[in-house]
């Protein structure tokens, strides 16, 4: 633990030519097309597109659990050919195992490495410490609440040292208050461990908010249709969501989101639609943003 | 974001919620509360479960009591009570039972027979179970064989198994087997079927292998399914053994409820099948209080 807190920034990911289908009875599903997209060491960067368009197949082939049909994916230097303790995922289901305490959730990844059960139960406890949830090492999943679970699901991918972190709309299924403390969490954890970043979701805020950088990706077959540095200062606070730097990075990004929302829904939607859905996606605050 | 306790957040409210849980429990008031008070309170958590007790209790003896009356007076109204054992006679023969080493004999003859049939059903049924449901050949090639198998009743199996083993005791045994095997098999594999795909990839992605996955993931996750198979399976033993015992038995609780009809002892037919629910009853109880012990993440709700 302290050694990774202390090393260098790692985990560099290049994915080149990547596209991928999916085969189906009506034929192959090409899911999605001619993408390269790169984090650099200790980077956060942000995947944001309509749903469908292929994001967690992106995230899922660099993971290493699907193969792309054309490209490569690699990990400072070394191709992805399957799932490894090297590149921890965060899934939105929580998907932690429902029979292990907390604690023994996050020592998985450890006792899988063969580490001693007493060293293991000391480092999950220290890590367990570090995001508040040491009341709660005997607790079964069941019991926690969705923002704990996934503080534990964080937990247990950052266990066994990762160089790069990807999360799948890791807090689609939260509400917001909990989901802002969250990112909160996430932040911290990021700029304290100095790994890379990958992270998807579709909510723009959460990307600008998070992200060095966001991509923003096409209907299907999904591609990059914009890479968009964020160069807001950090440490950054919720009230920078106000900021018209924000709002102005938000403007830009949702006008490209709209555009293949719409595509991905047919684009048979007329104007009545169109303000349904801005509606929609603006949330809270459309008054704020017009 | 500049605080030492960096992974807190001001407003991470789960924590702090948390910690503030236990105070309010952590104040008792000054005097420890009276007796009167704690049983008031007792009686008000338990109150639901008393209440099913009580009506329990008082329906078990609303049907002794009937039971009771339609023998006394022998009714005859579509069925017959004129011969039926009335309950203090089965009460009677059960005193003079349990001192008759012949009636343990046969309950402890049963027993054996359906702890024997039970556990082999379960340590092939199981494993063969959890190996179907990982590897696809090993499924597409017993798969058939069990499906034909399955729809034949245990009790089908007597005149074969007489045939196949070279005791009564052994036919008896592998009739036993045979009628738990196949829950515990099918509810394995459907366990097995049930596997989130989800945990089997968080558990390759935190370095799990073949070996670990199918210790660590998919044994867990189906055993709330192989419980109930084990469940089901415990019931189809004894309706299995009992058949088979009354068919082609010397000895065991089912021989011994046929016999009591032959020898024309009526009260011991009534003891005979009370004694066989019991033991029905203490085995599914026994098999649950294993499901608490293995599973309990799932007995914390
Ligand atoms: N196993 C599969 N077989 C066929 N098509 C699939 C499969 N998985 C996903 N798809 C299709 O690929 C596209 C991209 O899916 P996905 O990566 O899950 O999108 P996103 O995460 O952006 O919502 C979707 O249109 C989906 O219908
Ligand atoms: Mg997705």
């Amino acid at each position: 633990m302290s050694e990774s807190l202390a090393s260098e920034p790692k985990g560099h990911i290049e994915v080149s030519n990547f596209s991928l289908s999916y085969d189906s009875i009506e034929g192959p599903v090409q899911a999605v097309t001619d993408t390269q997209i790169h984090v650099k060491p200790g980077e956060f960067v942000s995947i944001v597109g309509p749903s469908g368009c292929g994001k967690s197949t992106l995230l899922n082939a660099v993971a290493g659990f699907l193969k792309p049909t054309t490209g490569i994916s690699t990990v400072d230097g070394e191709r992805v050919s399957g799932p490894s303790a090297e590149r921890g995922m965060v899934f939105q289901q929580y998907s932690l195992f429902p029979w292990k305490t907390v604690r023994e959730n996050v020592e998985f990844g450890l006792k899988m490495r063969g580490m001693p059960r007493s060293q293991r139960e000391r480092a999950a406890r220290t890590l367990l410490g570090l995001a508040g949830l040491e009341a709660f090492e005997k607790h079964y999943p069941e019991k926690l609440s969705g923002g704990m679970k996934q503080r534990v699901g964080i937990v247990r991918a950052l266990a066994t040292g990762p160089k790069v972190l990807l999360l799948d709309e890791p807090f689609g299924a939260l509400d917001a208050q909990t989901r802002v403390i969250m990112q909160q969490i996430l932040t911290n954890m990021w700029q304290r461990l100095k790994i890379s970043v990958l992270f998807v979701t579709h909510d723009i805020d959460e990307a600008i908010f998070l992200s060095d950088r966001v991509y923003c990706m096409t209907a299907r077959p999904g591609s990059i249709k914009a890479e968009i540095p964020i160069p807001l200062e950090r440490p950054r606070q919720q009230a920078m969501m106000m900021s018209s730097e924000f709002l102005a990075l938000r403007r830009g990004l949702m006008s490209l989101i709209r555009e293949e929302s719409l595509k991905a829904m047919g684009g048979e939607i007329n104007d009545m639609g169109m303000q349904g859905l801005n509606i929609e996606l603006h949330g809270h605050s459309l008054a704020d943003v017009i | 974001m500049s605080s030492p306790a960096i992974l807190r957040h001001p407003e991470d409210s789960m924590p702090a919620i948390a910690e503030a849980g236990p105070v309010p429990a952590a104040t008792p008031p000054a005097t420890p509360p009276s007796f009167g008070t704690l049983a008031l309170r007792w009686y008000r958590l338990n109150q639901g479960r008393l209440r099913a007790t009580a009506i329990g209790i008082i329906s078990l003896l609303a049907f002794l009591l009937v039971w009771h009356l339609l023998t006394s007076y022998r009714v005859v109204f579509f069925v017959r009570f004129t011969n039926v054992p009335s309950p203090l006679a089965v009460y009677a023969s059960f005193t003079k039972a349990i001192h008759d080493p012949k009636f343990l004999m046969h309950i402890v003859l049963s027993c054996r027979r359906i702890f024997i049939g039970f556990s082999l059903a379960a340590i092939v049924g199981v494993p063969l179970g959890l190996i179907m449901g990982r590897f696809k050949l090993v499924h597409e090639i017993i798969f058939p064989v069990a499906e034909v198998l399955r729809p034949i009743p245990a009790i089908a199996w007597v005149p074969m198994a007489i045939m196949l083993w070279p005791t009564n005791e052994q036919s008896i045994v592998f009739i036993t087997f045979l009628g738990s095997f196949f829950p515990i098999l099918v509810n394995t594999l459907h366990g097995m079927s049930l596997v989130d795909p989800v945990l089997v990839r968080a558990a390759q992605c935190l370095g799990a292998r073949e070996r670990s996955i199918f210790r660590e993931v998919y044994f867990p996750a189906s055993l709330p399914h192989i419980f109930t198979g084990l469940t089901i399976g415990m019931g189809v033993a004894w309706v299995s053994l009992i058949a088979a015992e009354m068919i082609s038995g010397q000895y065991g609780i089912g021989y011994f409820t046929w016999e009591a009809y032959s020898l024309v002892q009526y009260a011991d037919i009534a003891l005979g099948m009370i004694a066989i629910g019991v033991l029905g009853l203490g085995s599914s109880l026994l098999i649950r209080g294993a499901g608490h012990l293995v599973m309990p993440w799932r007995s914390t709700r």
